[in-house]
């Protein structure tokens, strides 16, 4: 059995927080595979030394060829990092950039795949979701390499390991992009922590009916240190940008607490928070089908619900602390 | 300019699951009312748009789907050539028998044999959800490869597109040369999404979501051809390599409290679910 190679992808010279997940989905896969778990880091800065700390050993691709986040080129470096450490797996977490360039790397290693895994079963079995998360459905991948995306909300963050890896860099060799080219990212600048890993998300959808309602929800999210989300009726209205949609095809949360405002509960929608612990609704119709899972469910107005409820989390918060 | 675009039928989502009980639980779609995968949907407003001078305007280039499926694909099938799809290429295959490499290996020979420009394909069925058909067909066929788009303008030229890209941090630009395969997402059937700077009239506005057959599309799909083949014509040897061992039902969340007012509901979250 092999080694077990995990995709860390890097900010500013660190591994993202969004990449923690894999590590331990991958860290649960070594038990099987029976070989060390192998970090592959593209982009370089100090993003292969931070790697080295949740890992047996980085390989690290540090040419500017690689700078850019392309699928063309990203996806042979991974192929050939894990034939070159004898990996029998490759997973990554389910981000945005890790559902682009996975597949075309299982592609190049003639792997089977599972999309966005919640459990690993066996060395080639992996649990995930399918019909917008109304049935779990396990795979067997009968390949001799496989490739699997982490649900991040399934998998815990890893820690750093108890000894650090080893770092080696790598030649990536002459680098085609194919004729793609990145030409920007233009980033929703946000002071909130990220959607994905928050410990509360407050969610507006269509029944907010304009963007500038959503000042009500941003002061109680910040109000819980959470962070902000939307149906995707709400996205496509313009209120919110598109990176906020929660959902089947959208991001898939699992707070602490979720609070759907004026959201009717699709199951699109559903499916990307039903993981949540404790879920609030406020919507005004009663029969809406969000109150079928939420936990506590509130029949209000926004209008009148929410400045309420902000009120009172303030009187809570003064009373802990006392300025 | 020619686009080919892969669709799935799927059951309609909006329906209740039914699986068969027990260890090693299958899904009972005997009773599923079936339809086009959403986002296949819009892939194929996606093409209507690129070889259309403006909205409504006359059509220049070939829009051809192509399904993995069983013969009752042919009914949504003759639906997209009713929206306005050109042709129809129907490759045998029972679900079962499929996995994304089988049908990216299949779209592979069908490029080979069709040579379009571009291929327009949704970025995700919303049944199995593997989210991997495009990607995979790209690197088969080494092309560029644009997931998850917002927006699409194909240049004047017909030799590149420019796209953006739905990503979790915001939104991606991007640059590639055709032919690509690119995967759609809910946003490209905006008003302003779809653009073929080739074609005369493209800077107009479209509706927002995907068209309607009209009564005349409908008439005009019937004349329309819908080839069949297999995967043996079309010289295809991959076999599934991802085997289903079990499915089965959540466990559900069950239905909590109404409570009355905003005090109640903070009453309950800090001292129930203390999570306050
Ligand atoms: C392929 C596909 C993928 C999809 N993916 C997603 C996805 O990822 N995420 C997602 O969210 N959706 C997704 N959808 C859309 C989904 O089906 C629903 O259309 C959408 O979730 C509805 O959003 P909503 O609840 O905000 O709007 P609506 O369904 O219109 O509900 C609005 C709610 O607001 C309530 N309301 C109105 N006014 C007030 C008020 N003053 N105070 C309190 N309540 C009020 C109403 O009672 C109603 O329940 C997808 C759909 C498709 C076809
Ligand atoms: N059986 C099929 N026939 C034709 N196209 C398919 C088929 N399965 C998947 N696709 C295409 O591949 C896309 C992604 O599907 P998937 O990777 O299975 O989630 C879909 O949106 C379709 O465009």
């Amino acid at each position: 059995m092999g080694a077990v190679a995990v995709f860390l992808e890097s900010a500013n010279g660190t591994v993202r927080s969004t990449s923690l997940p894999a590590v331990t989905a991958a860290r649960e896969l070594a038990k099987h595979h029976g070989g060390p778990v192998v970090g592959i880091v593209i982009g370089g800065g100090g993003a292969p030394g931070d790697a080295a700390r949740y890992v047996d050993k980085v390989m690290s691709y540090d040419s500017p060829a690689l700078a850019a986040p392309l699928a063309e080129t990203w996806a042979p470096a991974l192929a050939a990092a894990v034939k070159k450490a004898g990996a029998t797996a490759l997973v990554g977490s389910a981000t945005s950039t890790g559902k682009d360039v996975l597949p075309r790397a299982s592609a190049l290693l003639d792997a089977a795949m599972a999309s966005d895994i919640i459990a690993v079963v066996g060395a080639k079995n992996f649990r995930r979701p399918t019909y917008a998360g109304n049935a779990l459905s396990d795979v067997e991948l009968q390949t001799d390499v496989v490739v699997a995306t982490v649900r991040q909300t399934e998998f815990a963050a890893a820690a750093p390991a108890a000894q650090a890896g080893t770092v080696e860099a790598q030649d990536a060799g002459t680098v085609d992009a194919l004729g793609a080219e990145f030409v920007a990212l233009h980033a929703t600048r946000s002071a909130r922590p990220e959607l994905t890993e928050a410990k509360v998300v407050v969610s507006g959808g269509r029944g907010m009916k304009a963007g500038e309602n959503f000042k009500v929800l941003e002061e109680l999210t910040d109000l819980l240190g959470g962070a902000l989300g939307a149906s995707r009726a709400a996205c496509d209205a313009g209120m919110v940008p598109n990176d906020l949609q929660v959902g089947q095809t959208g991001k898939v949360v699992a707070p602490k607490l979720y609070i759907a405002v004026a959201i009717s509960g699709a199951i699109q929608h559903l499916a990307g928070m039903k993981g949540s612990k404790v879920i609030v609704a406020i919507n005004k119709d009663p029969e809406a089908p969000i109150f079928q899972v939420a936990d506590y469910g509130l029949v209000a107005t926004w209008e009148s619900a929410v400045p309420a409820l902000i009120a009172q989390l303030r009187e809570i918060k003064k009373l802990k602390n006392p300025a | 300019m020619k686009i080919l675009v892969p669709c799935k039928r799927v059951p309609n989502p909006e329906q209740k699951l039914k699986i068969a009980g027990g260890a090693g639980g299958t899904i009972d779609l005997s009773g599923a009312a079936w339809q086009v995968n959403p986002f296949d949907e819009y892939a194929v407003e996606t093409a209507l748009r690129l070889t259309e001078k403006g909205k409504g305007g006359e059509r220049s280039g070939e829009v051809v789907i192509v399904s993995i499926g069983p013969k009752e694909v042919t009914q949504p099938m003759r639906g997209l050539l009713a929206m306005g799809a050109d042709r129809g290429l129907l490759v045998a295959g029972e679900d079962s028998a499929l996995d994304a490499e089988v049908v990216a290996r299949t779209l592979e020979a069908v490029v080979n044999a069709e040579k379009p420009d571009l291929v327009v394909m949704g970025k995700q069925t919303v049944d199995g959800e593997s989210n991997q058909v495009g990607q995979l067909l790209a690197a088969y066929l080494g092309w560029p490869q644009a997931t998850f788009l917002a927006s699409i303008v194909v240049a004047a030229d017909g030799k590149s597109a420019t796209v953006t890209r739905e990503v979790d941090a915001g939104v991606e630009e991007k640059k590639v040369r055709l032919p690509a395969v690119v995967t759609v997402d809910l946003r490209i059937i905006g008003k302003k999404a779809v653009r073929n700077a080739g074609l005369a009239g493209a800077e107009t506005e479209w509706e927002d979501n995907q068209r309607y057959a009209s009564l005349k599309g409908i008439m005009a799909a019937k004349k329309k051809e819908i080839r069949e083949a297999t995967l043996e014509s079309l010289g295809v040897t991959a076999a599934p390599r991802v085997k289903h061992t079990k499915h089965e039902a959540p466990a559900g969340r069950k239905a909590g409290v109404k409570v009355a007012s905003v005090e109640e509901l903070v009453a309950k979250l800090r001292d129930e679910a203390k999570v306050l």
